[in-house]
């Protein structure tokens, strides 16, 4: 990479290390605090802006989420969801979804096409289209149900933590235009400080459950929600509890992978060293002779 | 090489090499798809997009292809008792020592195996196949099936290259086999050694 601040720790589809001689880079974050916003949806209009990305024009299903659904132009929305979480409190729950920037991608780990897939040391993953074949690998691979298809190219697209932003020093798209400052971004370590001042405050609020959400069953993430009920995630428009790589592509992905190819190249040798040692099975001359 | 013994006709031929030329296509782009380490084999069809888009159409012409191929030889591929006889002797066979096998027809149970290995797994094939497509079909399908099938697919993959593997080596092995399906006959002693009920069979039909 041309850039230090892009330097790639994992590629898809690459068994020899990535270059490493600069060891560790600081691991960067960001926290969605849900208990802020507002759902005023600046963060997708202002994704929409800097990557130069225009979905079509939604329509109104019966609530507000709009578009109804990420896709490969709306690389974060809006999910609202209204639960009454103790009986006879109503509470209007809004959740910023998109790529959750896993320590751990299924992505990564489920495509195929060297390099479409990266993990930059500052833990952003991040899609590099011109290397990516369409197959939908990551997609199963996800464990939140984010990359999109693109029907004009069929190349998988979905939030890059604005990687080039943060590459010179910015913060990104969706986090400078948060008007309530429910979105911030920094490093992973002050993002998590940063949520313990949040949780402490919500649980003196009276939100006994207030707690950060940073799935261990993906290595930890790199986008954080404060949730003031991180007992039940689900609530939030089907946040999984406890994500994690399914286990049939951690199966497929992982010892089918190198076992079988192992397999496939033992076949071949066991049929050359066979014939190169009991030799080839012939009808001889004089069996023809004698039984003719 | 005095008398010669039909085995295969020309459409049999033509579509067993038809088969065999779209199986390759499929295995190189499989492959390419299935460990990095053949990812290189993706050049063969054009790159890693067009082994995508190519995969699934020749897949399913070699379903149609093999199952048309199949049905001509179901009824020759019944296991029986001699079979299993014949299979005992295995180790055997293996080391090129074959006299007093029992008499089997015009398959051997290596063989058999080898067909309903086949048939089976380019069932699971097509099947999971449908249900990986990109960007046709998948997103009709839950992600729990579509996850289910990528590991489906690739373990099918696995052993019906196996079984090719195997398939080649046998036809490279057993001299006097592969002008059965290159020319269409085989030689008489090569008919009364490895097929002897089939050779007789043949016999009484003339």
């Amino acid at each position: 990479m041309a850039l230090q601040s892009l330097d790639i720790k994992a590629r898809s589809a690459t068994t020899t290390p990535s270059p490493s001689a600069r060891g560790e880079a600081v691991k960067v974050a960001k926290l969605i605090d849900i208990s802020k916003c507002i759902g005023c949806k600046a963060c997708q209009v202002a994704c929409m802006e800097w990557n130069d990305l225009r979905d079509e024009v939604g329509d109104n299903f019966g609530v507000y989420d709009n578009p109804r659904d990420l896709t490969d132009q709306s690389w974060t929305l809006m999910r609202f969801s209204e639960v009454e979480v103790q009986a006879g409190k109503l509470e209007w729950l809004i959740r910023k979804d998109g790529c959750m920037h896993c320590a751990d991608p299924g992505c990564l780990k489920a495509c195929p096409s060297p390099g479409a897939i990266v993990q930059y040391a500052n833990g952003i993953v991040d899609f590099h289209q011109e290397n990516c074949i369409g197959c939908g690998y990551c997609i199963t691979g996800c464990p939140f149900d984010i990359p999109r298809i693109s029907k004009k190219d069929s190349k998988v697209y979905k939030c890059t933590l604005c990687s080039d932003r943060v590459a010179v020093g910015m913060a990104p798209a969706c986090v400078k235009t948060c008007p309530t400052g429910a979105i911030v971004f920094g490093s992973k370590e002050d993002m998590i400080h940063h949520a313990e001042g949040r949780i402490a405050d919500l649980k003196e609020r009276g939100y006994q459950n207030a707690g950060l959400y940073d799935p261990a069953g993906v290595g930890g993430t790199h986008v954080m929600y404060v949730l003031q009920h991180a007992d039940q995630p689900e609530i939030y428009a089907g946040l999984p509890k406890d994500p994690s790589i399914s286990p049939m592509v951690a199966l497929w992905k992982g010892i089918t992978k190198p076992l079988a190819s192992f397999g496939l190249g033992l076949a071949v040798l066991a049929g050359f060293f066979h014939y190169m040692t009991a030799g080839p099975n012939e009808v001889e001359d004089d069996e023809e002779e004698h039984t003719s | 090489m005095s008398e010669l013994v039909k085995r295969y006709t020309s459409r049999e031929r033509a579509n067993h090499w038809f088969i065999a030329i779209c199986f390759i296509l499929l295995a190189v782009s499989g492959l390419a798809l299935f460990h990095p380490a053949f990812f290189f084999l993706s050049h063969l069809l054009g790159g890693g997009t067009w082994s995508r888009i190519l995969h699934p159409f020749i897949g399913v012409v070699l379903a149609l292809a093999f199952f048309f191929f199949a049905i001509g030889m179901w009824g020759q591929n019944k296991i029986t008792a001699a079979d299993r006889e014949w299979q005992k002797r295995l180790g055997d066979i293996l080391c090129n020592k074959t006299q007093g096998l029992p008499e089997i027809g015009k398959y051997n149970i290596g063989q058999k195996y080898l067909f309903w290995t086949l048939v089976l797994s380019i069932a699971l094939l097509l099947v999971s196949g449908i249900a990986i497509w990109q960007p046709w079909f998948t997103p009709a399908f839950p992600i729990g099936i579509v996850r289910a099938a990528a590991l489906l697919h690739a373990v099918a993959g696995f052993v019906a290259i196996l079984a090719i593997i195997i398939h080649i080596y046998s036809a490279i092995w057993v001299k006097g086999s592969i002008r059965g399906m290159t020319r269409g006959t085989v030689s008489a002693a090569w008919a009364r050694h490895h097929h002897p009920g089939w050779y007789n069979d043949v016999k009484k039909r003339n």
